[in-house]
């Protein structure tokens, strides 16, 4: 029994994560209609500006922490203005292909960088955060992880229900024309939910690369599993992406647990596909309002 | 004048031309009806004004927009709406997955950071059914609440100059003349200068003070509200009243010509 409790702790935690990293994803398509296919690269190279600000500027954890946040936010900016911007008013489809372009070359620049080795972080994190609960251990990256999850889905929750900026990113993805028509200046919403998203995706690499190690390849797959978790929650609820993530972190963590470590990146799959097949939107999807 | 359309040509995708040589004068204070049928180009118009031109591909070929002595013509919209012109558009458009109250908190986007409880107020003031809903998502509510809501949501941006397209669309005709006499009041009050197009000459010509008649991209007529009303090719061809209470037959050839020389 305790070892369920072990692996379900470690699952939420994990999925948290997956559904924080998953919330950006579906910030991007909710205001742009844009499925972002670097997000796995946006993940590592917040796993790896944590690195350098640890390793080779010997910077404290938390303000490098800090500094790795603002400077994904920036790069989320930068990548819409430059990347994005460009090509406002073409099909979507070729949006979706510039954002693989995107991911090949985030990845070759990391790779030059750093090359392709498995890197670890210094240990930063205080052993003193273990919690015991009835014979249980949970480790004290897993407790940092759910800890950062709950306050970014409280500051996130806020922002987007009583903020002017957060309405207006929801009057986007609602109705873009008719937010064009009040003034909600468009290109700056885009531009804000992909630094959102870099952001939130950033902070997710970081724990994962605490967990895993950091390593490029390895991080820009865990990326993919947003493509689960965001189908499994609805593409266009951040709830959703939530619950997606932390029902992909349980499966993948209890499949690794009982069955064997080799299926725990299938069998999130599998159940998705069933899923999938009693409601095609998702469990959270938006359910078109219709008026009749 | 507020506004100064001067002879605008406007053109879709570089080829398709919808207005030829429109020109209209706003007087500051003033509801100006435009008025005719479908595909005159009365939404073109309005949306030429408002810069909602161009993410549709359209563009100001030839000719001017001045409002308040500032050439407008092909500016962005988040531009324009700065400047004090919002246009409500055809059809209600609500933010259907925010409440109502987000609704209007949307119409603050051009003047950010601003305080807009009183702006709330006054809406409600001018709205009160909206008050009941506000919590309500705006996707459940009625064709009639959302043409009120939308209007509403347009004057949280303290419009200079607003731009009603349709707004009768689809609603049963005692909500048509609610909203209008809300309408009437706005300008009134808050001394809101209004640009209208309807299909509802009718109740259009009631509370404008202005109209203009399109057809097919270009002017036909234009006068004071009240000499349009007694005009009897306006009065037979818009407000479907027949000369002397009688119809035309078909074979009526001059009844053709006349209504041909509108078009």
């Amino acid at each position: 029994m305790e070892f369920f409790w072990q692996l379900m702790i470690n699952g939420l935690s994990l999925g948290f994560l997956y559904g924080i990293s998953a919330m950006g994803f579906v910030m991007i398509y909710k205001s742009s209609s844009v499925l972002n296919f670097a997000h796995g690269e946006l993940l590592a190279l917040g796993a790896y500006i944590f690195l350098a600000f640890m390793m080779w500027f010997k910077i404290p954890a938390i303000p490098a922490f800090i500094i790795t946040l603002v400077l994904c936010f920036a790069f989320g900016f930068l990548v819409e203005r430059v990347f994005l911007r460009p090509l406002i008013g073409e099909p979507l489809i070729f949006v979706i292909m510039l954002t693989v372009g995107l991911a090949s070359m985030m990845k070759g620049a990391i790779l030059l960088l750093w090359g392709g080795n498995l890197y670890t972080y210094p240990e930063f994190i205080p052993q003193t955060l273990t919690l015991s609960l009835g014979g249980v251990n949970i480790q004290p990256v897993y407790n940092v992880s759910f800890m950062l999850g709950v306050v970014f889905l409280l500051i996130f929750g806020f922002f987007f229900k009583y903020t002017s900026q957060g309405i207006f990113m929801r009057s986007v993805a609602d109705n873009q024309r008719a937010a064009l028509s009040l003034g909600v200046n468009v290109r700056r919403i885009f531009a804000l939910s992909w630094a959102i998203a870099a952001l939130v995706a950033g902070m997710s690499g970081i724990v994962l690369g605490v967990i895993n190690g950091i390593n490029v390849h390895e991080l820009s797959a865990i990326g993919l599993k947003v493509f689960p978790v965001v189908i499994l929650g609805g593409l266009d609820s951040i709830a959703g992406a939530i619950v997606g993530g932390v029902i992909i972190g349980v499966l993948e963590s209890f499949t690794g647990g009982y069955l064997t470590p080799s299926l725990r990146d299938v069998v999130p799959y599998i159940i998705l596909v069933g899923i999938l097949m009693v409601k095609p939107y998702g469990l959270f999807g938006q359910v078109e309002i219709e008026r009749v | 004048m507020l506004l100064l359309i001067n002879n605008i040509s406007v053109v879709y995708s570089d080829v398709i031309q919808v207005l030829k040589g429109v020109s209209l004068s706003i007087e500051e204070h003033n509801i100006v009806s435009l008025l005719g049928s479908n595909g005159a180009g009365k939404t073109t118009t309005l949306k030429a004004v408002s810069g909602l031109l161009k993410p549709e591909n359209g563009k100001v070929t030839d000719g001017e927009i001045i409002f308040q002595g500032e050439k407008i013509h092909n500016k962005a919209p988040e531009e324009i709406t700065r400047l004090g012109i919002i246009q409500v558009l055809e059809g209600r458009q609500p933010f259907k997955y925010l409440t109502v109250e987000e609704n209007l908190r949307v119409g603050t986007a051009t003047r950010p950071g601003q305080s807009f409880k009183d702006d709330l107020e006054l809406v409600y003031h001018y709205f009160p059914a909206l008050k009941t809903r506000r919590k309500m998502k705006a996707g459940y509510c009625s064709g009639g609440e959302l043409q009120m809501l939308v209007i509403g949501r347009a004057l949280m941006a303290h419009p200079k100059l607003l731009l009603l397209d349709e707004p009768s669309l689809g609603l049963a005709p005692l909500v048509v003349r609610e909203i209008f006499q809300i309408i009437k009041r706005i300008n009134e009050e808050q001394k809101t200068t209004i640009i209208l197009v309807e299909q509802n000459a009718n109740m259009a010509l009631q509370i404008a003070h202005y109209g203009y008649v399109m057809e097919n991209g270009r002017i036909v007529m234009e006068g004071r509200a009240n000499e349009l009303r007694e005009n009897p090719d306006i009065k037979e061809f818009y407000l479907g009243l027949a000369p002397d209470g009688e119809g035309h037959s078909y074979t009526d050839v001059k009844a053709y010509r006349r209504r041909k020389r509108w078009l």
